[in-house]
């Protein structure tokens, strides 16, 4: 079936499956879901060292074919945002930034004031910038108008699993945008990657429902292939519902 | 001399951020140095001493979503 690829900044991706590096049990699993989920963009989060825990570098496990979305985790204001994209970029990451400037600590809910600032600034400097928001259609208007690459709603509050608790307001920023929605947080099982993509949305982000999987690398091609089923049944045009039964076999008896 | 690295005072001699990084025996592949707001690429840890009231942040790429 013939789809156009999804475009970011300059860069087209056949995958509209996007995945994050955290919470892996072991490194060595990333490489081996992104083999397996075909994913193209991995999210990379940047912190502090602790200098009596050394680390291991998490960009060696990524191919240099998949690319690299650091995000602002930690940040609490626009300033801090801009401060780690620009690091981000200097450290060699490219262009790509998810900005995510979050103040709330119970729901880790994302503060959409702060984050359009920050999305201003930097898509003036050039940034392809990807906004983890609550799904608000004037806040995605805004972000259209200042230079954004594409809205990233929340499902439901990270690392919950619980799905598309936002679906309605998510369907208004996808019938209304002209930019990219990729669905962000909260999607735990592949039916509900599925249920996204019917919908419209143009890509999905899963970490938390991949890593902490038992398996996260057959989890990984689990969600890959119900984004592209919910993708093909969304160009298809998903037929009509309807309040009374519709016979599909001929309403004749059987003999007469 | 004293400087601040991440965000705690140390004591540390008029070290180059290469002798710091290897003083500290850091990997320095996954290392990013920002030295007073202002990133310090690897091949210049060579030639930047730190000095006095420095602020040093040592960062590195990890796991997120």
């Amino acid at each position: 079936m013939q789809d156009e690829k999804l475009t970011l900044g300059k860069i087209s991706f056949e995958s509209r499956l996007l995945t994050g590096t955290g919470k892996f049990s072991a490194n060595e699993l990333i490489p081996k879901m992104l083999a397996a989920s075909g994913s193209q963009m991995i999210t990379v989060a940047l912190r502090r060292i602790d200098s009596s825990s050394p680390v291991e570098n998490i960009l060696s496990y990524i191919p240099e074919n998949v690319t690299l979305l650091p995000n602002t985790s930690g940040a609490r204001t626009a300033d801090e945002a801009v401060r780690v994209a620009r690091i981000a970029r200097e450290a060699g990451c490219g262009d790509f930034i998810k900005i995510e400037v979050i103040t709330d600590v119970k729901y880790l809910m994302p503060d959409n004031i702060e984050t359009l600032k920050a999305t201003e600034i930097l898509a003036k400097e050039g940034f392809v910038v990807l906004p983890y928001v609550m799904p608000d259609l004037p806040l995605a208007k805004r972000l259209e108008d200042v230079g954004a690459a594409a809205v990233m709603p929340l499902g439901s509050p990270i690392g919950t699993n619980r799905g598309l608790e936002t679906k309605a307001m998510i369907a208004r920023l996808i019938e209304n945008c002209k930019l990219p929605i990729i669905v962000d947080a909260g999607i735990g099982r592949p039916s509900q990657a599925a249920e996204a993509m019917e919908m419209g949305a143009d890509a999905v982000l899963v970490n938390t429902a991949i890593a902490t999987a038992t398996d996260p690398v057959v989890m990984g091609e689990a969600f890959a292939l119900a984004v592209r089923a919910g993708r093909m049944a969304y160009l298809a045009k998903i037929a009509a519902e309807s309040h009374l039964s519709r016979a599909s076999s001929p309403l004749t008896g059987f003999l007469n | 001399m004293e400087i601040v690295i991440n965000g705690e005072l140390e004591e540390i001699k008029p070290w180059t951020i290469s002798q710091l990084v290897e003083h500290k025996k850091l990997l320095a592949g996954s290392l990013v140095v920002e030295l007073n707001r202002e990133i310090i690429k690897q091949d210049q840890w060579q030639e930047v001493y730190l000095q006095e009231g420095d602020k040093l942040e040592l960062l590195s790429f990890v796991g997120g979503g």
